[in-house]
């Protein structure tokens, strides 16, 4: 086990250390490497695509059937888990306990609030939006669009939230994000009157939002839908985005693991000090996976807004940066299939599993429990048995793991500067 | 009091304080380009801070410190690395749950390109960059006598294999200057005596500047050619290490007044 090559999961080693081995029996070795490491990737896929065509007959089930979650469900699993997979560049890879992460989520939801609504309605703009009136106020950006600008949008505020807190170390950045995940909420829940101007509607919320889809032009050549909204495969097309939005955030998070800016944070979370003797500049380091780790955040707020076509101020609670956070943990930090797993079964009892347990409980002892009514307790109690007995996760990364079992040296050494 | 050779690094009237504690006090100092300097003391005498001043882990109360004509007081760590300065640590400061190659890479960091989204796509100039990279952090790791390590954990490494891949790590930085942070602490004479030949290599070889912290008598007096002595925090001889032996301030800073008398 202390061997590289013994380690309980391929993927932890970068390319890099792969790279320009000689010999048949070292290429030999890297062949079945390869398939070790894109099989399990392949499969989940297919079955994840699979899974709407056949979630009926699933369901239809006796006994287990319920367990399965519908797909409109799925859809906001999905969103939590590429958030948890966001989260996890930050406390993962670079060490960096963010308990504000809720903030990016929001930052992300009224992006799409702001750029795909009515919410404007001194101005009426349309660029590329579906399914819209052409009279309608407001601004209406296509939500393709508009994804990507939440992305930005969301990776910015990150770098603002960054550039005062990175400074700080451990427990005083843990405070401090909270503060900033607390503040961002409190101001959308106020910023209904800015001057006069109404900013976020305040406590009400923005809704509707628009959908996504793809126009008259690509729905008559190609048959796509016009918008997502109007179609009767509403959930499908959604669960379908998101499903390749979080491939799309796992591609990255993997990559970026695997490079030079990988190798600068996970020197970080070992060793601060050696880190920056080493030539990495430790607050554009730190930043850096700040702002990557919001651009996904921010992304999948978008998405989810557009989803649920509004975004709401009492949405966008500490309970959510826990939550995510506890996905992480659960998983196994700075391990991508285990945030992967994390966060679909966190996210799962979340929404129908805790109630579905509950019932059954309820059948069974013929007791009258509101199950779900404990959940954040529940929560609770996974992660501190998980602390307990497995304390590296449910798919450990091979690094991380040992970390956990050994320690890591990080005396503060650095004259609060970096 | 410089020798004819352009100075590489000066320190200029160095201070520091912590608190009350004057820990470096109005040092003058400075390393001639090619040189192998020695920085000895007692315990506590401030070798260490001042090395810290060096590198940008402390900020100098007063004084200026100026590397290869730039002023590098108060930058930070990761500037005055990229400026030339590689350093090792008393104390192992490997990064353990990385291999040996992967700690040479993250020496490389300031010396490599890749971007966020280049790396992302990984275009074929990043991977050509790793590639070079990869064979540059294998050549740095068989000139440290660890050839067929490189897959090895640091952490699993025999002690003086950690030492040597400090230096790895450091050179990997591609320094002007290396500062050795006590490199034989801990080594058996053998070990000792091959570290010492070895730093004098480095020099030839890698047309290095080394400055380095030492408390074994043996290689400082060995190897270096020239000694600065520090007690208390003051800069109390400086000079070649045959004079330095014989100077009566430093066997009274080592040995108490009485071998003076």
């Amino acid at each position: 086990m202390e061997t590289p090559a013994g380690q309980p999961d391929g993927r932890t080693r970068g390319k890099s250390a792969l790279g320009g081995a000689s010999g048949i029996g070292e290429a030999w070795r890297r062949v079945p490497q390869r398939i070790r490491t894109l099989l399990p990737l392949v499969i989940v896929v297919f079955l994840a695509a699979l899974y709407p065509s056949v979630v009926d007959s699933l369901r239809g089930l006796s006994v287990i059937g319920d367990f399965f979650p519908q797909v409109s469900s799925m859809v906001i699993i999905l969103v939590f888990t590429m958030m948890a997979v966001g989260l996890n560049i930050v406390v993962g890879y670079a060490g960096l306990l963010d308990l504000g992460y809720v903030a990016f989520y929001a930052a992300g939801a009224y992006m799409a609030g702001w750029f795909a609504s009515g919410q404007f309605e001194q101005v009426s703009f349309h660029l590329g939006s579906v399914g819209i009136d052409r009279e309608a106020t407001g601004i209406h950006v296509s939500l393709w669009l508009v994804l990507i600008m939440a992305g930005l949008f969301t990776a910015f505020v990150g770098i603002l939230i960054g550039l005062p807190t990175l400074r700080l170390r451990g427990d005083y950045l843990a405070i401090v994000t909270l503060g900033f995940g607390e503040i961002i909420p409190q101001f959308v829940r106020n910023a209904d009157n800015l001057k006069g101007f109404d900013l976020t509607n305040g406590t009400f919320g923005i809704n509707p939002i628009d959908s996504p889809g793809f126009g008259e032009g690509l729905n008559g050549s190609l048959g796509l839908p016009l918008s997502f909204q109007a179609s009767f495969d509403r959930e499908k097309l959604f669960y379908f985005t998101i499903l390749a939005l979080l491939l799309f955030t796992v591609f990255c998070s993997v990559r970026l693991r695997d490079s030079r800016l990988g190798r600068a944070w996970i020197a970080i979370r070992e060793d601060e000090t050696a880190a920056a003797a080493m030539g990495v500049p430790l607050m554009r380091t730190k930043t850096w996976s700040y702002a990557l780790g919001a651009f996904f955040g921010g992304i999948a707020g978008a998405f989810y807004a557009s989803f649920k076509s509004g975004a709401f101020p009492s949405e966008f609670y500490f309970n959510i940066s826990v939550f995510l956070l506890c996905m992480v943990i659960l998983g196994g930090m700075g391990s991508v299939w285990g945030v992967i797993a994390g966060g679909v079964l966190l996210g799962w009892l979340n929404i129908e599993g805790l109630a579905v347990i509950g019932d059954r409980f309820n059948d069974a002892a013929g007791t009258n429990i509101e199950i779900t009514k404990y959940q954040f307790g529940i929560y609770g109690l996974i992660i501190v048995l998980m602390m307990l007995f497995r304390p590296i996760g449910l798919i450990p990364e091979g690094r991380r793991k040992r970390e956990l079992e050994e320690g890591v040296r990080d005396e503060p050494m650095l004259e609060g500067r970096g | 009091m410089s020798a004819a050779a352009p100075n590489l690094l000066e320190a200029l009237d160095v201070r520091k304080e912590f608190g009350g504690l004057v820990a470096v006090n109005d040092v003058d100092f400075s390393i001639p380009a090619g040189a192998i300097v020695s920085l000895i003391g007692p315990n506590g005498a401030g070798k260490t801070t001042f090395f810290n001043m060096l590198t940008g882990v402390y900020q100098p109360t007063r004084g200026k410190i100026f590397f290869d004509g730039t002023d590098v007081t108060g930058k930070p760590p990761h500037a005055i690395t990229k400026l030339g300065i590689g350093r090792t640590f008393q104390n192992i400061r490997l990064f353990q749950q990385m291999t040996s190659l992967e700690n040479v890479l993250v020496g490389m960091h300031a010396r490599l390109h890749g971007g966020i989204v280049r790396s992302v796509l990984r275009t074929p100039g990043i991977r050509r960059e790793e590639r070079k990279a990869s064979d540059h952090a294998r050549e740095l790791l068989a000139l440290c006598s660890l050839k067929d390590r490189d897959e090895d954990l640091s952490r699993n490494l025999p002690y003086g294999d950690q030492r040597r891949l400090e230096v790895a790590r450091a050179l990997a930085t591609e320094p002007k200057l290396l500062l050795l942070d006590e490199p034989t602490a801990g080594m058996n004479p053998q070990e000792t005596a091959e570290f010492t030949a070895f730093v004098g290599e480095l020099r030839t070889k890698r047309n290095l500047t080394v400055l380095m912290i030492e408390h074994d008598m043996k290689v400082v007096m060995g190897i270096s050619d020239r000694v600065t002595v520090l007690d208390y925090g003051e800069k109390i001889a400086e000079g070649p290490p045959k004079e330095i032996q014989t100077d009566e301030r430093v066997i009274e800073a080592y040995l108490g007044k009485a071998a003076t008398a």
